[in-house]
């Protein structure tokens, strides 16, 4: 480090900045009393903090979300595990393209997709509410499940399941006792993951929503009307969860003293 | 169903030799067990019956069917066709978890989210023991593979041996009727390895378990076994007892595998083997034959007769040969000697130093064991120096004017390298 040219360590520092300004200044801001012009912010306060406290329709966005990002999660675990595990050890026709075309909702642009459910909702005359939104999340992000078990299926070393077969235990206790411990990592890393995305999901859910807003469409909705600090405050509390969030998965890796590819992944990804 | 047949049909002309064990004491009875994965096929009619208490080892090389073999004992595999019981009960149509079979595998397989305590103790932990029970059989099996002072740990935190031991407890604390182990000793160093095969061995005494142990070393195999069933291209091509398998190898390539051999091809008539220019009685019927001949049955001969007494029912077979080469292992040396008639030969002696130039050596007749030909594509040499040599005598002569090769590899000795006197004086005869 100390011999590194100069330039190096500059540009560096560039990056950094270049990265967190954006957020400190957020931050910054959430605590100007004038409001979200002038510089430098001037008559620091936690009044922003204290309208956001009693703003309800936030609150219920908030409380929208969590639901969303919650069920999103669960669907697309509940239907992504097992599909990685078919991936994994079943042999099927057409398999190949099954592992191609799972990954295909990821990259797939959130206008089409959002598009493409509205349509089938309309079609099926179903009713734009929450759940809408969670079963496109859902849809959506269980390519994230599979992925993410199917790599954990492929490090995990047969022999152990053999091992504990021929130890007594049957295919499903071999399951819950070997297979799932072996790929818990995996599986936390893919529900953060799931989570976090589906909780800044925009594109997706400005196609599905019905009456009841999740916090990015009251966020979007808010800044038509004027930048107020009180959104600072909220992104401020967000990305401190983020934070917070990281934190604890870093910790439960290093605990697990597993050196896994996906935590890093993830760090990065949440960290974005 | 092709594939049956085809099974079938080899079954006649099956190489097998075996000498088994009388079928009441025996415990695992695997019968023309056949397995193919698609078109290749692993294993042909295999028959073997393993007896209770035995050390049996399954010995062959990479891709022989030894390891497929041993997977269809622990239900991992189900054979193509035939079947395996055990105490007269059928085994191959039982799932794995309903065996009372254990195995130790060769990466080990333990658990990585469980301690060795937890390791251990899975077998009987799914078997829904009583916790003092499990607690007790557990410290005893550590205790067993000196391992106590582990309980705690993670697998990650010990060494490969010590790992090892623990999947050798964790196999052994469920009682099983027959373990299982699959080259549990390969990834271990030389050392190690050595001080583990005396020690399963005893451990394997102590318990009175079965063992069947796969392992691709025939040096392994000769320590610790108390028959060896060996596989060659998914065929049993012997099972004998170490002694008998190295004394009497059945084919060339058993001969071959375990230890090393000279293979003479001689002609018999009358009783006589003729071979170049050395002959010696036998009583196998005339014709083509092949013989195995061990580099330690040859001696240097003594200028005085042997004593008497010592040697009276053996007639002892005496020729010149010249030294052309000499390698040096420690306590034994490896000498390659050419004799009168071109045939190059390895013997084993102690070491000592030897003058260059003509030397006599003998051997016991006895100790030329008739070996059938083995067939089929093997990559050995198998028909010894005279066809061979003399076949392809055009591209020997000119490989190998070098008379003195300075490394050689003892089974090839009859048929890689010949001289070319050796080879004029065949053309002589063969004339």
């Amino acid at each position: 480090m100390n011999g590194s040219p100069l330039w190096l360590k500059a540009h560096a520092l560039l990056v950094f900045a270049f990265l967190y300004l954006p957020i400190a200044i957020l931050i910054l801001y959430s605590f100007n009393g004038q409001g979200v012009g002038g510089f430098p912010p001037r008559d620091l306060t936690l009044n922003w903090y204290r309208i956001l406290f009693n703003d309800a329709a936030i609150w219920d966005s908030v409380l929208n979300s969590l639901l969303v990002a919650a069920s999103a999660m669960f669907i697309a675990l509940l239907f992504g595990i097992p599909a990685a595990l078919a991936l994994d050890r079943a042999n099927f026709p057409g398999k190949a393209l099954f592992r191609r075309l799972v990954l295909l909702p990821l990259i797939l642009p959130g206008i089409i997709t959002g598009l493409s459910l509205l349509m089938l909702f309309r079609v099926s005359n179903v009713k734009l509410s929450l759940l809408t939104i969670i079963l496109g999340h859902g849809t959506a992000l269980i390519s994230v499940a599979t992925t993410e078990a199917f790599a954990g299926l492929q490090k995990l070393n047969r022999a152990q399941e053999e091992a504990s077969l021929d130890l007594g235990a049957t295919y499903w206790q071999t399951f819950w006792r070997i297979t799932v411990p072996n790929l818990k990592l995996s599986i936390i890393g893919a529900a953060l993951l799931i989570f976090t995305l589906s909780m800044d999901e925009i594109a997706v859910s400005f196609f599905l929503i019905g009456r009841d807003n999740t916090l990015p469409l009251e966020i979007w909705g808010r800044l038509r009307r004027g930048i107020t600090p009180e959104i600072n405050a909220i992104s401020t509390i967000i990305f401190m969860f983020s934070l917070a969030a990281i934190v604890l998965w870093y910790r439960l890796r290093t605990r697990a003293e597993v050196t896994s590819e996906i935590a890093a992944e993830l760090v990065e990804t949440a960290g974005s | 169903m092709q594939a049956a047949k085809k099974n079938m049909a080899t079954k006649t002309e099956s190489a097998t030799t075996q000498t088994s064990p009388s079928t009441s004491n025996s415990l695992v009875s695997i019968r023309s067990v056949a397995k193919n994965f698609g078109k290749n096929i692993v294993l042909r009619d295999i028959s073997l019956e393993i007896a209770e208490g035995e050390f049996l080892t399954i010995l062959g090389e990479s891709g022989s069917g030894k390891t497929t073999l041993l997977r269809i004992l622990a239900g991992f595999e189900h054979p193509t066709s035939g079947e395996v019981w055990m105490s007269n009960e059928r085994l191959d149509t039982q799932p794995p978890y309903r065996r009372r079979v254990n195995t130790v595998f060769q990466s080990y397989a333990l658990f990585p989210h469980m301690t060795v305590e937890q390791n251990v103790g899975y077998g009987l932990s799914i078997a829904k023991r009583p916790a003092a029970e499990i607690e007790q059989r557990v410290s005893e099996a550590l205790a067993k593979v000196k391992m106590s002072a582990y309980a705690k740990s993670k697998p990650s935190k010990i060494s490969g041996g010590q790992q090892q031991r623990i999947a050798l407890a964790r196999a052994l604390v469920n009682r099983p009727q027959v373990l299982l182990l699959d080259e549990p000793l390969s990834a271990l160093d030389a050392n190690l390895r050595r001080e583990m095969q005396v020690e399963l061995k005893a451990l394997q005494r102590e318990v009175g378990i079965t063992f069947i142990f796969v392992t691709h070393d025939q040096e392994e195999a000769m320590v610790m076994s108390d028959r060896i069933a060996l596989l060659r291209s998914g065929e049993l091509e012997q099972v004998a007892s170490p002694r008998e398998i190295y004394s009497r190898p059945a084919t060339s390539y058993t001969a071959q595998f375990i230890g090393h051999t000279n293979l003479l091809h001689a002609d018999v008539l009358n009783g006589t083997a003729m071979c170049d220019r050395l002959t010696w009685p036998t009583t196998i019927a005339d014709g083509e034959a092949l013989f195995s001949l061990r580099p330690e049955s040859i001696r240097i001969a003594r200028i005085a007769p042997p004593a008497i007494g010592q040697q009276k029912a053996e007639p002892s077979i005496r020729f010149r040969a010249t030294l052309r080469d000499q390698v040096f292992h420690g306590a034994t040396e490896l000498l390659r000697v050419e004799c009168a008639g071109g045939l190059l030969l390895t013997i084993r002696t102690a070491s000592r130093d030897l003058p260059k130039g003509p030397l006599e050596f003998e051997f016991n007749a006895a100790d030329a064991v008739p070996v059938r030909a083995t067939r089929l594509g093997s990559n050995a040499p198998d028909s010894a120096s005279k066809d061979s040599a003399s076949k392809d005598s055009s591209s020997v002569n000119s490989s190998s004017t070098d008379s003195k090769p300075k490394d050689f590899k003892v089974q090839d000795s009859n048929t890689e390298v010949a001289s070319p006197k050796f080879i004029k004086s065949v053309k002589k005869e063969s004339a």
